[in-house]
């Protein structure tokens, strides 16, 4: 187990696009470990995506199950993630373990289906809400070499974006 | 050694406005920290930090000739230049309803009695000039928590006719 070295922008190697995963191995497995403790260190930190330290393949972890009173899964493996579905649209406070001292808002799915691999090599298809969909899209981005910071929405889009929420509609059920 | 100083500038909104100021500045070698700047109400607003080895004088002296040809008026302030000090807001409020005299003071000073520290407020007169609309954006931080402000939010809803909502910034860490 180790702690890694965090990417922090403008480092260019963030905007590399990542690889697939092909082999789920010992190796796979010790690096998601040492992910997954170099997430857990910072503070407040709910994911981290590979390519955040340097290794520019498909595998993100989250876990948010910190945060009171929200849908969740726990800790999260996944592996070549793929978003199959997604409905909805909210905006929220992000900031990145690459980009430090600094929020922003950013509109995202609320609601999202994804398909990934567990580090095992097994095949995964969750459905995600809110917090926890936010936190898997923010990671999910990296891996395509997108930063919070392409995608921030201004104070004034807030207000605006709240009103039409509230007539959106509904999420299919799983 | 470089101080840190406020510049404030006001005067009808006009294209070029930043860009000539900026230049001036950076052609005198300054360096710029954070900015707001915004259109009210037909004016053309600035409040820019600005770090620079000369004083209040030199600084006027540099921006002078551009402020007067723009027909600006300005002010500058020597300040303590804190960056990389972020306070995260954790609550989003809005107020909005009929425009009329006393809506910011009446929800500003139920926010400051329940312990609340403002960080951002925007606020725009919108709707027809017959019938004028307030809406103001407030994020900032919870000190007493976020109960006490919902239950006073309510309060002056009812008592002032105004519409009201809180919504918490949980910010995400990814």
């Amino acid at each position: 187990m180790a702690v890694l070295d965090i990417l922090v922008y403008p480092d260019p190697r963030l905007k590399q696009i990542s690889k697939p995963v092909e082999q789920f191995d010992d190796a796979l497995r010790g690096f998601v470990c040492d992910l997954e403790e170099t997430m857990r260190v910072g503070p407040g930190g709910v994911g981290l995506a590979a390519p955040q330290v340097g290794r520019f393949e498909r595998i993100v972890i989250v876990d948010v199950s910190c945060k009171p009173k929200i849908k969740h899964h726990g800790r999260l493996v996944l592996i070549n993630p793929e978003i199959s579905w997604r409905e909805g649209s909210t905006v929220g406070r992000e900031g990145c373990l690459s980009v430090p001292d600094y929020t922003g808002n950013v509109a995202r799915s609320k609601f999202i289906k994804v398909r990934a691999q567990d580090e095992f090599g097994q095949a995964l298809e969750l459905h995600m809400e809110r917090y926890e969909a936010r936190a898997v899209q923010h990671e999910m981005d990296h891996l395509d070499g997108i930063l919070l910071l392409h995608r921030l929405v201004s104070r004034r889009d807030l207000f605006r974006r709240q009103s039409q929420e509230a007539t959106s509609p509904k999420p299919k059920p799983l | 050694m470089k101080k840190w100083f406020m510049l404030i500038l006001v005067g009808k909104d006009q294209p070029g406005i930043v860009a000539q100021i900026t230049r001036a500045l950076y052609e005198g070698e300054c360096n710029l920290g954070e900015a707001s700047m915004v259109r009210l109400g037909g004016n053309f607003t600035v409040m820019l930090m600005v770090q620079s080895a000369g004083d209040e004088q030199a600084l006027d002296h540099l921006i002078g000739p551009i402020c007067k040809s723009f027909n600006l008026r300005h002010h500058v302030d020597a300040i303590e230049g804190e960056l990389r000090h972020h306070v995260e807001p954790d609550v989003r409020i809005t107020v909005y309803g009929a425009d009329r005299a006393g809506i910011v003071a009446e929800a500003t000073g139920t926010l400051a009695e329940k312990g609340f520290n403002i960080l951002n407020l925007e606020s725009d007169v919108g709707g027809t000039a017959d019938n004028p609309i307030y809406i103001m954006t407030i994020e900032g931080v919870a000190e007493q928590g976020i109960e006490v402000l919902e239950e006073a939010l309510k309060k002056l809803a009812q008592d002032q006719g105004l519409e009201t909502q809180l919504e918490p910034i949980d910010t995400l860490i990814g």
